[in-house]
């Protein structure tokens, strides 16, 4: 052994040999109250005091507790897990069911369900394009050019119109950079709006309805007769599904060629 | 086999290569010689710094740094998405859909001639660059210069404002200096005014020279670039006494001959001919026949490797041998005599070969040769009855064709008289580029007022008073004529990202009307010139006139072609008795040889990453040029890869790395020009060196009498041709059509294919589409377009020279090359490899996160996001195409450069493999798009970036389900082989093995 004859050196100056020797006492003096140091004139001063006197700081029964917590760590360990997954798809992970804040409170509640506009009127590439198009300030000015055309909850939206300068919402639904996804494919193979944004009809503002996690999306990528519809529904708002939604599923997978894609190049690339 | 001091032993490379028998392939010199270097490539994945850490950062403060971010990295994942803002539009442009592109028609001019394209713009910013099928020159397809364009103008390095003394300045103090300026032109008729362009073919900015000529008699009007065809217009003129410029039409030509040109990958028409002269050489089931190349060059070029007989003669000995050649050709004129020596045995059978099909064979000749060789052609092609068939003779392509190198030196000459006030550079560098003994730059600093229009604050924006920065051709109006003179308006694809303006602009500020837009100069002279306008005195109304002009306008600009404005064939006849003066060889020394850079061509594009880093055909370097020897040349002088030695050349000098290249005449040294730039951005700075310091008006392309001088020293080369090496097998397949007529199953038979049987894996069912592709060696010629077009497509980061050098470059599709025969003179094979997308993935079984997997159409998908970067796939990949970001080499601090990028692709990070997935993105959107209609996708619908871009429609995609599919046509061809088919990977991807047409009696002779 060279480190016994040439001891290595430490930045302290301490040698290995030193260091060994000084973790082993102050190991036994912790754990072994009564221990007695050995004198050693190479040692440091502190190893040589009495420790006699100090009192054993935890009672017998603690012992048990010890034991208990040793085969409770499985069921303390799940539980974390069980946490994390539980926080994980939680709406404060995922944002699910939470409002945002808009620069104007658009209510697609007011425009959905009490004036009775079609997604399709500001959403308007939503069948042919990847993304389903928010609408340019001019498609809010056509009509409130005329109408409440004096609010000041819509003075942004003059402003933008006046100024050239574009309004920015914040956006809702907003998947990771890495995740490919085409509204124009899904509605044109009957999935609804509702399906994935829930009832858009009833929310003031907006908010995310499903969790957009990828199991979210290959629950119905592996079953699509889970949740598809007649084409003809997919844009209505209060579409209810049949109570043989399985059998009416199945049929529609047939008659619009729908394939379960899982493969990753689906969406991600 | 080196000796000790490293220098390669030539003897027993050669006894090496005689001793083996048949078809062997050989990838370098440094292979065959089994160096250190080789091997290490060879045998570990990861020569350098893969698994150790040795860089100046110690191992103690690494493993500090590491652990403490590994401790913080886990914090990241408790951070909540950032909210991100949507801004629409305010009032929404129409035909603009989010996530769909549009495509537009323009045009790439290169030394003044266009190539057409149809640009990729992804609302408002274009992407991507694609050829236009609608245009006489591509064809829908693009080189890599076309191609590479797109990161030219997002480059954060270009010139980004006016300056004068190099402080900014406005442009409408610019006009304010001109308006003073120009009343003394008017008093003096523009004495003292010098313009200074590049070739120009612009119908717009001819006829505004012309104006501006008209009204300023006493200005002239100078045109120059360093990549010009002088000799070309000499020989024609020489040959016919007047300036005429030359098409040919290789689809009908049974004989092709080269003297020295590299018309597959330079010069004017290469793509078209490159598409016509292919079509030639498709061997299959219903063609039997195919044409023959023979190539006469003074350096490799692709089509020196494309040849079915390749001769190596210095540049000088062309002269002599196109002379003999006439002899034999029965060429009219009276001709000196000739010595020709070299390939003498060759002129024969040549001739009888050319003779054998009067009328489908023709002769082109390199610009870079002599004069007397362009006339000679000319004679030869009249004697071989192909004008009119394979060549044919238009009025020129140029505006305004002259001697360029002449007029130089009429401008350098007026400028040390003292008698230029006032001298508008626009476009080009010539105080980079200009010949060494013309002394451009010191005659420059007698003009008063120097006014420089360019791209970057280049060489000689640092001798000009004003520096103008130039509108990319993507952003800017104009027009342009393609080779054989069919015009095409170019239409800005996004308006000037740092306010550059155009010559058309810059010729305006001399005018009455000065801040006129280019966009009013190019539409206001078309419509008073487009084929339909109204004569003086005609009766067309005003609202008719200008009813047909906006017909004309819209169909032309979407077009991107002009109609009808092709030049017509024009018939010429050869003069009686031409003055042919042979230059002669002569003086001792070594031959020294110019040729234009083949990616960053004149030094114009040096600032351009993709193109630095793309290896350059035949030698594989990057990054930096050399100067190229032949394998006996340097045995002779004891010189090796990567000495630097002293290049001196009528008392100039520069130092220069050597590089050994087979296929190299011997005695004569190539060097390319366009590096060694003094001022240029951050990515050309400090590569290779100055060419032009010894590059003189005498000999721009080539001379006698270069010396050669050892300095002890080395530099380190960039070259890829080791990297992903497959080892001890044979990749290529190639042989004879003699040989393919008599027993076609002989490809076949070159190696074994394993049973389907012999895999533990179930195999998969394909019910619907599995995608494959095939992948023509016969018609592939190396020009490296397909690397470029997925780089761009795919978001594929820059490395840099130094991760080159340690084998780490990403293009997902490298263009291998191999020899077979002797050191000397090697046929060359080019070999493009993407993924395999095995059927049995080898990677697929090992990653430990799935991260790559098997898709149900037979693809080999890779998810970035899951990859955890252990790359063991990379490992287990025989082909070796995976590629890893071992550092963070995408961008994503620069914005401009965020703009360039696909919005389509990831952009990788580092710590993630990435490779070839067949363009999935074109395919998805494809498919969405046949599924809406409710109907398969189409054969032939889905291109993907490297078949899109490929001149010689070498590769094929499509549906191998489909057995109507031509993908699936081609992989029943006899000449399809699977790469490394013996492994039983079971490839999608396969090669059309490369078949040659030899001419039996010179097969014979040599």
């Amino acid at each position: 052994m060279t480190c016994l004859r040439a001891p290595l050196k430490h930045r302290d100056g301490t040698s290995s040999r030193e260091l060994f020797h000084l973790t082993q006492i102050s190991a036994r003096c912790y754990i072994l109250p009564a221990f007695e140091a050995r004198p050693s004139s190479s040692l440091p001063r502190w190893t040589q005091r009495d420790f006699s006197h100090v009192s054993q700081i935890f009672h017998r029964s603690t012992n048990t507790f010890a034991k208990l917590s040793i085969f409770g760590s499985i069921f303390i360990i799940a539980g974390i897990v069980a946490v994390i997954i539980a926080v994980n798809r939680s709406g404060y992970v995922t944002q699910a069911g939470v409002t945002r804040e808009q620069p104007v409170p658009f209510s697609h509640q007011h425009h959905v369900a009490a004036i009775g506009l079609d997604c399709r009127y500001c959403h308007t590439t939503v069948e042919i394009a990847a993304v389903a198009g928010i609408p340019p300030t001019k498609t809010c000015m056509n009509c409130h050019a005329q109408i409440w055309s004096n609010s000041p909850m819509l003075e942004p939206v003059r402003d933008s119109y006046r100024t050239d300068k574009s309004l920015r919402w914040t956006r809702v639904h907003d998947l990771p950079d890495f995740a490919y996804f085409d509204h124009s494919i899904h509605v044109n193979k009957g999935v609804g709006c509702s399906t994935c944004h829930g009832r858009v009809d009833r929310m003031p503002l907006v908010w995310q309805h499903a969790s957009l996690q990828m199991e979210w999306c290959l629950d119905c990528h592996r079953q699509p007769e889970k949740y598809v519809r007649p084409r003809d529904q997919v844009f209505n708002m209060e579409y209810q599904p049949p109570a043989d939604q399985i059998a009416l599923g199945k049929q529609l997978v047939k008659e619009y060629k729908i394939q379960n894609l899982t493969n990753c190049s689906t969406c991600h690339r | 086999m080196t000796t000790r001091n490293g220098q390669l032993d030539f003897a027993s490379l050669r006894a090496k290569l005689s001793g083996s028998d048949g078809q062997s392939y050989w990838r370098s010199l440094d292979e065959l010689a089994e160096t250190e270097g080789f091997q290490e490539f060879l045998y570990r994945e990861f020569p350098q710094q893969a698994d150790q850490f040795v860089d100046p950062v110690g191992r103690r403060s690494f493993l500090h740094l590491m652990g403490a971010s590994l401790a913080l990295a886990g914090l990241t994942g408790c951070t909540k998405q950032p909210d991100e803002p949507i801004v629409p539009y305010v009032r929404a442009p129409e035909d603009v859909i989010p996530g769909k592109p549009l495509f537009f028609a323009s045009a790439m001019p290169l030394g003044g001639i266009a190539e057409g394209l149809l640009v990729e713009n992804h609302m408002g910013r274009p992407t991507k660059v694609e050829g236009n099928p609608g245009h006489p020159a591509s064809l829908g397809a693009t080189g890599v210069l076309a191609q590479a364009s797109i990161l030219t103008l997002y480059d954060p390095d270009r010139s980004q404002t006016v300056t004068q003394y190099g402080e900014i300045r406005s442009w409408s103090a610019f006009l304010s200096e001109m308006r003073e300026a120009l009343q003394r032109f008017k008093a003096n008729q523009g004495a003292g005014l010098r313009l200074l362009t590049e070739t120009v073919t612009s119908p717009t900015l001819y006829e505004q020279l012309r104006l501006l000529l008209a009204e300023f008699p006493a200005a002239k009007w100078h045109q120059y670039e360093p990549v010009n065809r002088d000799s070309v217009r000499q020989g024609a003129q020489l040959a016919f006494g007047s300036n005429v410029a030359t098409r040919y039409d290789l689809e009908k030509a049974n004989v092709v001959v080269s003297l020295d040109a590299d018309f597959l990958s330079a010069g004017p028409g290469r793509l078209r001919y490159t598409r016509d002269f292919t079509t030639r050489r498709k061997v299959r089931g219903n063609q039997h026949e195919m044409n023959r190349l023979y190539v006469v060059e003074s350096t490799p070029s692709n089509t020196g490797a494309m040849a079915d007989h390749r001769l190596t003669l210095r540049a000088v000995e062309i002269e002599a041998f196109a002379l003999a050649l006439a002899a034999e050709l029965g060429v009219s004129w009276p001709l000196p005599a000739s010595s020709a020596t070299a390939g003498s045995a060759w002129i024969a059978p040549l001739a009888r070969d050319l003779k054998r099909h009067p009328g489908a064979s023709l002769l082109i000749v390199g610009e870079q040769q002599s004069p007397l060789v362009h006339a000679l052609a000319h004679a030869m092609n009249h004697a071989l009855g192909s004008v009119g068939k394979t060549v044919v003779y238009t009025e020129p392509v140029e505006a305004n064709p002259i001697q360029q190198v002449q007029s130089l030196r009429e401008l350098v000459s007026d400028m040390q008289a003292g008698s230029v006030e006032t001298l508008f550079v626009l476009g080009g560098n010539p105080a980079f580029t200009t010949p060494a003994d013309l002394g451009f730059v010191e005659a420059l600093a007698k003009v008063r007022v120097r006014v420089h229009l360019s791209l970057y604050q280049d060489e000689t924006s640092a001798l000009c008073h004003w520096h103008i920065p130039e509108a990319h051709f993507l952003e800017s109006w104009s027009d342009s004529r393609a080779y054989d003179g069919t015009v095409t308006i170019l239409q800005p694809l996004i308006a000037p990202l740092y306010g550059g303006k155009t010559a058309h602009e810059m010729l305006a500020s001399l005018t009455s009307q000065p801040d006129r837009s280019s966009y009013e100069i190019v539409r206001g002279h078309w419509q008073t010139h487009f084929p339909g306008a109204p004569s003086m005195g005609s009766k067309t109304s005003v609202p008719q006139a200008s009813l047909a002009f906006e017909q004309f306008w819209r169909r032309s600009l979407h077009d991107g072609v002009v109609a009808g404005t092709a030049l017509a064939p024009k018939s010429v006849a050869l003069v009686g008795r031409p003055v042919l003066t042979p230059q002669g060889g002569g003086k001792t020394g070594l031959d020294i040889v110019f040729r234009p850079d083949p990616h960053i061509h004149d030094g114009q594009f040096a600032n351009n990453g993709w193109l630095q880093e793309l290896p350059k055909p035949h030698t594989r370097l990057t990054w930096d040029n050399a100067a190229l020897i032949s394998p006996a040349t340097a045995e002779r002088l004891g010189l090796n890869n990567e000495e630097v030695v002293e290049l001196q050349y009528q008392g100039r000098k520069v130092e220069a790395p050597i590089w050994i290249l087979p296929g190299q005449p011997n005695d004569s040294v190539t060097l390319h020009l366009g590096y060694g730039r003094l001022r240029t951005g951050r990515v050309g700075k400090g590569a290779g060196f100055n060419t032009y310091a010894i590059r003189t008006a005498g000999a721009p392309w080539s001379g006698v009498g270069l010396q050669l001088n050892k300095t002890g020293r080395r530099y380190q080369l960039a070259c890829t041709q080791h990297h992903h090496s497959m080892e001890g097998r044979n990749p290529v397949r190639a042989g004879t059509l003699e040989q393919y007529h008599e027993h076609p199953e002989f490809i076949r038979e070159m190696g074994e294919a394993a049973p389907q049987s012999l895999s533990m894996y179930p195999a998969q069912k394909y019910s619907g589409n599995a995608w494959g592709m095939a992948i023509d060696l016969s018609s592939c010629t190396g020009c490296n377009a397909c690397t470029i077009a997925c780089q761009s497509e795919n978001n594929i980061a820059v490395v840099g020279k130094e991760q080159v050098i340690i084998g780490r470059e990403l293009h997902w599709i490298r263009v291998d090359r191999y020899y077979s025969g002797g050191l000397d003179n090697p046929t060359t094979y080019h070999q493009p490899v993407p993924c395999m997308q095995c059927e049995n993935a080898p990677c697929e079984v090992v990653c430990p996160v799935n991260a790559t997997s098997h898709s149900d159409e037979g693809l080999n998908d890779m998810v970035y996001n899951r990859c955890v970067g252990t790359r063991y796939c990379l490992n287990n990949c025989p082909y070796k195409v995976r590629r890893f970001n071992f550092l963070l080499y995408s961008d994503f601090e620069t914005h401009s450069l965020k703009l360039a990028r696909n919005p389509d692709v990831t952009v990788r990070s580092r710590g993630v493999m990435e490779k070839c997935t067949y363009c999935v993105q074109r395919i998805n959107a494809t498919k969405i798009e046949a599924e809406k209609e409710d109907r398969p996708v189409r054969d032939g619908e889905i291109v993907t970036a490297c078949e899109a871009v490929c001149p010689a429609k070498a590769i094929t995609f499509g549906n191998i389900n489909d057995p109507a599919s031509r993908v699936s046509q081609l992989k029943a061809e006899k000449l399809n082989y699977g790469l490394l088919a013996e492994l039983n990977t079971r490839p999608r991807t396969t090669y059309l093995a490369a078949l040659r047409n030899p001419n039996p009696e010179i097969k014979a002779t040599s």
